[in-house]
């Protein structure tokens, strides 16, 4: 970029006269290199500090059997005996991997049918339409926190909120959250609940699609159905595209509800082990954190490896318009 | 379609309206039940969660707020305490470092700069619980981990701008910063620190305002890392402390802990109210997540 003054602004003049315009620009230039690392620098600490030298810890780990008693310099190699465990003798590991991907795969479409949904009744213009909105997004703000664990928990127990709900209707309710074939469920409402946060990036797509599109359509004689279908899906599927990524990766990190649920256990009967629960057991329960490290590493692997995937599928389903609007 | 006269047609999408508005105000009811009911449980005696199932009390008793306030030796205002300091230093952190990376990655020039916003990129996608085992060890190997002062391990990744995700907005938010602004700047003889601290930081405020908002309320009610790094009971923070009543099953805590409950969520939810426009388009530009 040429270093040409502003338009529209003349160089000063004050008392020391005219600025010694070339020298200026020219040592801010200079400075520039040096200036980019010292602003850099926390970052760049915190990257190897707490980032870096932790993932290479962490992967030295999951070759041994360290657990925090024994000190660092006398911890065993123990090669791949960790995996090996993982993979063949551990087999509440693969129910965690079940639970989680049980949890993902019903969770994340429900939760995303729901948000484009409730997106889709939004998109109009009327007075009360943030009330709404703001109301819906309230779940999705007070998010992974304890007390709304706490809360629905107590809403799904023998004598909670729900089963006085099924009452009304005569139905007799079940304790969901003590039941080992419903607890899972019950978060997996919560999950659902929580609709707000993609709610609110779907209504932002919905807004970029030209209503010029839907009157072509309608002038086509398209009905609701079509026009959705036709115009709707596919302008929004980037939105959909970012809002999958987003949400699965968040589902496999669900902890705070299943640690509330099971107080700290996975239960009932391993029932809402999610992978992150099982690791902190692993790593500061049982004190095992060659275990869990390698744990966390193949969660990492795995996190990593179902983004490659939506990435490479997606570009049979995402449709990019080519130029964007000039709005 | 066929014709209809006009009154027909102007009762249609009236109609139709009217049948949007019913369905929302049900999925809004649905949505708010439980936060309701929370509400109507916390002020409830013990007698009456028990036997009323209704969402209000007959018998209106704040004695559930007064009892869990005065719970677990230390007494919750001390939790209360310890969670307002990890989150106002966290959100001063954040910030701070957050800002100064986000300038050079987005406005400076300088060899690997693309590099260095390559991995940093990368580091937006990596789950925290990949790194807590070797942190927790790092810290504790520092003597940091329920030392003198127990919330180091806690703050010092947020002074050193390791949430990507501040670092990728601000960085968006300062390329909408006219370029000439810089370029007039420099011209008058500022260096990149002036530029920093005459254009940049002044013009940053919406972006500082937004991480700092979100940075309160992820803090405030984070778990995960709390849990692991704090042991002591008096230095525990309202969501670890809110656990104890779970641990203590018996029934005759359940008022106490649904008044606990809605008071920790009260802090978030007066940001909520005061920044409701802020943080639902917040979201829209940035993806962020609640």
């Amino acid at each position: 970029m040429a270093l040409t003054t502003a338009p529209g602004r003349t160089p000063r003049t004050g008392p020391v006269g005219p600025r010694p315009t070339r020298r200026g620009a020219g040592r801010a230039r200079y400075g520039e290199g040096l200036a980019g690392y010292v602003f850099l620098s926390p970052w760049l600490i915190g990257l190897m500090g707490i980032t870096a030298l932790p993932m290479l810890l962490s992967l030295w780990l999951s070759f041994t059997d360290y657990d925090i008693l024994t000190p660092l310099s006398e911890v065993r190699w123990v090669g791949l005996a960790n995996y090996e465990r993982m993979f063949t003798a551990d087999p509440s590991y693969w129910h965690a991997v079940r639970v989680t991907l049980t949890f993902a795969l019903v969770a994340v479409p429900l939760k995303l049918a729901a948000a484009l949904g409730v997106a889709l009744l939004l998109n109009r213009t009327w007075r009360g339409v943030g009330l709404f909105r703001g109301l819906f997004y309230l779940p999705s703000l007070l998010g992974g926190s304890v007390a709304l664990a706490i809360v629905w928990v107590n809403m799904f127990n023998r004598d909670g909120a729900f089963n006085s709900f099924l009452a009304l209707f005569g139905v007799e309710g079940l304790p969901w959250v003590a039941d080992p074939d419903w607890a899972l469920q019950t978060l997996m409402v919560l999950a659902i609940w929580q609709f707000g946060a993609p709610m609110v990036i779907f209504l932002a797509g919905l807004k970029q699609v030209p209503v010029e599109l839907y009157e072509a359509a309608a002038v086509d004689g398209a009905g609701v159905w079509r026009r959705f279908r036709a115009v709707t899906l596919p302008m929004l599927s980037p939105v959909i595209f970012f809002n999958l990524v987003l949400e699965t990766i968040h589902g496999f990190q669900g902890f705070t509800a299943a640690f509330v649920l099971s107080n700290g256990t996975g239960g009932p009967v391993d029932s809402t082990l999610m992978y992150t629960l099982k690791l902190y057991i692993s790593g500061f329960t049982d004190l095992e954190m060659g275990y869990a490290s390698a744990m966390a590493w193949v969660f990492l692997l795995a996190i990593a490896l179902i983004t490659a995937v939506f990435f490479s599928t997606g570009r049979f389903w995402v449709h990019y318009s080519d130029g964007g609007d000039d709005s | 379609m066929t014709a209809v006269t006009a009154g027909a047609g102007r009762r249609r999408p009236r109609n139709r309206q009217a049948l949007r508005l019913l369905v929302l105000v049900v999925i809004v009811a649905v949505v708010l039940y439980p936060l309701v009911w929370m509400l109507g449980t916390s002020v409830k005696s013990q007698a009456e969660i028990v036997n009323n199932i209704g969402l209000l009390p007959e018998d209106f008793t704040p004695g559930n707020y007064v009892e869990g306030w005065t719970n677990f030796d230390v007494g919750f205002g001390r939790f209360f305490l310890n969670s307002a300091m990890v989150s106002l230093l966290t959100v001063v952190g954040n910030a701070l470092s957050c800002l100064l990376a986000a300038y050079a990655l987005g406005r400076l020039r300088f060899r690997l700069r693309k590099v260095w916003f390559t991995v940093m990129i990368g580091t937006l996608l990596l789950p925290g619980h990949v790194l807590i085992v070797p942190q927790y060890i790092l810290f504790r190997s520092l003597g940091l981990v329920g030392g003198d002062w127990p919330y180091l391990p806690l703050l010092v990744p947020h002074f050193l701008a390791t949430e990507a995700f501040f670092v990728f907005l601000m960085v968006q938010f300062m390329r909408g910063i006219p370029r000439e602004l810089d370029e007039a700047a420099k011209i008058d003889g500022a260096s990149p620190y002036g530029v920093f601290r005459h254009v940049i930081l002044p013009l940053s405020r919406p972006a500082l305002v937004t991480t700092a908002i979100f940075s309160f309320i992820w803090t405030w009610n984070d778990f995960f890392r709390q849990l692991v790094f704090l042991s002591t009971l008096q230095d525990y923070t309202v969501p670890v402390a809110l656990t104890l009543f779970i641990d203590s099953t018996s029934q005759s805590a359940v008022g106490p802990m649904f008044a606990m409950s809605v008071l920790s969520l009260l802090p978030v939810f007066l940001f909520f109210l005061a920044f409701q426009r802020m943080l639902v388009e917040g979201i829209n530009t940035s993806g962020l997540k609640g």
